[in-house]
């Protein structure tokens, strides 16, 4: 399984970092990371890997909402299907 | 791969278009509870709907925080009371509605529907029961919801029955006149009634499904409304495909939703409704499209016409999207449950004709309406009877969820909270239709050709 993490809110130095560190230490892969910065305003979306993590999902979720409000940002963890199913035929 | 556009998009539809999945509802089959012993009976409906349901709502949940979409209700149907309760008491058949409430607040669903009959040629001892028994149920329960069914296009419509639910809706504001006549809106009374319909207060359990089904009804207006604001100055032939892409993208979230869901219950997928349910919050109303569509307010010359193409339309993009759609797929026009609707009642520009033309079109009927209570039984009947001859003779479902609100009159408004909303009292024509009601009996089916 596959989720997909975004995050949105003011720039600000080590979203990054402080994102990427949490799901090392969860142990989850990023598969893809794509970012862009519109007048001062983060957008981020990464594409991680769940598939040894499923049982955590709600853990990981929470975690990465509680950063998010460190960082005054929103930060989500959703299933990838949501998408796929809306977009892609 | 998805592009970080396509998941914004889909993002920006549930937090700000007010995306959702309207409800998960699980149908139960209750015929197997069939009991000579009132107790068991109520035991039986009692374990089988605990031990059925127990997980639904923490599944709903899971799949919500999972996927970030809301699942707003989770619900049950169950089969129509009137054939479980075959051979026993009007007593039984209130002890039973008791016996739902306490099921239903047990599992944690805020409605349980199927206190149900279906008279639409004829009643048996067991309906009458039933009939007679809905206000005091209604009244003295939380969550169960009733509806009848008085007519078909096969077999005309039940003008008995239809005379005793103008009798049965007057009853039940009066019992509950301290709480806005609240029992009307848990109350239904359809021509045409569909057996797997999630949606609430119509839901029950059809004789023809199997043992239990996950049913889900999508909804979206404001993704409608939001793309539509896209398409301002264009043609109908672009605002007909706006629809249909929005609609098509909105039924695949339910497919998916309704597929996981189904898996991890272990119960049968059964249909997705292609609904667009409004909700009080604004940018979640139908009326709101109209607007969008290029009409002042709902109920403005032109209003039947907006209303058919986005019913329809939603059908065509949502059809496709599913492999199962059923229920009452469609666009509802609840009064009450509407900000657009409520000020277009306000302002003078929706009367209750105007909403009984839309009816023609929408994907139910007159919903949620509040009305004088000072109303006739007769009068109500009136109405339904021209709601169900509608349905009849259109093939097409319709429905009366109608509210004679106890003690107040037009230009008040009753308050009923949550999802129901604030329904504002509407005039209803005050001539006569007493003579007419009373001659009892049945609309024999109507004729299948020369349809002009």
């Amino acid at each position: 399984m596959r989720g997909i993490i975004t995050v949105l809110g003011k720039d600000r130095v080590g979203i990054i970092a402080k994102v990427c560190t949490y799901l090392a230490e969860e142990e989850i892969n990023i598969l893809d990371i794509s970012q862009t910065i519109v007048v001062g305003f983060f957008n981020m979306m990464m594409i991680v890997d769940l598939s040894d993590n499923t049982h955590k999902f709600d853990a990981v979720a929470n975690g990465l909402k509680e950063i998010g409000l460190d960082l005054g940002l929103e930060i989500k963890l959703q299933r990838e299907d949501i998408f796929n199913n809306m977009h892609r035929i | 791969m998805i592009s970080r556009s396509e998941v914004l998009e889909t993002n920006k539809m549930i937090s700000e278009e007010n995306l959702d999945v309207r409800t998960i509802t699980m149908g139960i089959n209750l015929l197997d509870c069939a009991d000579s012993d009132p107790n068991k009976l109520c035991n039986k409906i009692y374990d089988k709907i605990t031990k059925s349901a127990e997980n639904l709502v923490k599944t709903g949940d899971d799949i919500a925080k999972e996927y970030g979409i809301p699942v707003v209700n989770k619900r049950i149907s169950v089969t129509p009371v009137a054939l479980v309760a075959n051979g026993h008491t009007q007593d039984t058949c209130v002890n039973i509605a008791k016996t739902l409430d306490k099921a239903a607040i047990n599992v944690g669903v805020n409605f349980i529907g199927g206190y149900s009959a279906l008279v639409q040629k004829g009643s048996t001892p067991s309906d009458i029961n039933l009939v007679r028994s809905i206000p005091e149920a209604l009244s003295s329960t939380e969550r169960v919801c009733s509806s009848v069914n008085v007519g078909s296009t096969r077999n005309g419509i039940n003008m008995n029955a239809v005379k005793k639910i103008g009798e049965v809706v007057k009853e039940m504001a009066y019992l509950t006149r301290n709480e806005g006549s609240m029992a009307c809106a848990k109350f239904v009374v359809f021509c045409n009634a569909v057996e797997d319909n999630p949606f609430m207060a119509g839901a029950f359990h059809g004789v023809g499904e199997r043992d239990k089904v996950i049913n889900v009804g999508v909804s979206g207006p404001g993704v409608v409304k939001y793309a539509l604001q896209s398409v301002r100055e264009a043609d109908f032939e672009t605002l007909c495909e706006t629809v249909k892409k929005t609609a098509f993208k909105i039924t695949r979230v339910g497919q998916l939703v309704a597929q996981e869901a189904s898996r991890r219950l272990e119960v049968p997928f059964g249909i997705i409704d292609l609904s667009l349910t409004p909700t009080p919050a604004i940018g979640d109303s139908i009326a709101e499209i109209f607007n969008e569509m290029g009409l002042e307010a709902a109920g403005a010359p032109g209003t039947t016409a907006a209303l058919a193409i986005l019913n329809d339309n939603v059908k065509k993009g949502g059809l496709m999207a599913s492999s199962y759609v059923g229920g009452l797929s469609g666009a509802f026009i609840p009064v009450s449950e509407d900000h657009g609707m409520i000020e277009a009642v306000q302002s003078g520009a929706l009367t209750l004709e105007k909403l009984e033309a839309m009816t023609c079109v929408c994907s139910v009927g007159l919903d949620m309406i509040a009305i004088p209570g000072d109303t006739s039984a007769a009068t109500i009947s009136g109405v339904i009877a021209d709601e169900m001859a509608i349905g009849m003779i259109n093939n097409k479902t319709t429905a009366v969820r109608i509210i004679p609100a106890y003690g107040k009159t037009v230009g008040e408004s009753v308050e009923f909270g949550g999802l129901l909303g604030t329904a504002p009292v509407m005039p209803v024509n005050g001539y006569s239709c007493e003579r007419f009601i009373r001659r009892g009996g049945r609309i024999p089916a109507p004729v299948h050709s020369f349809k002009n």
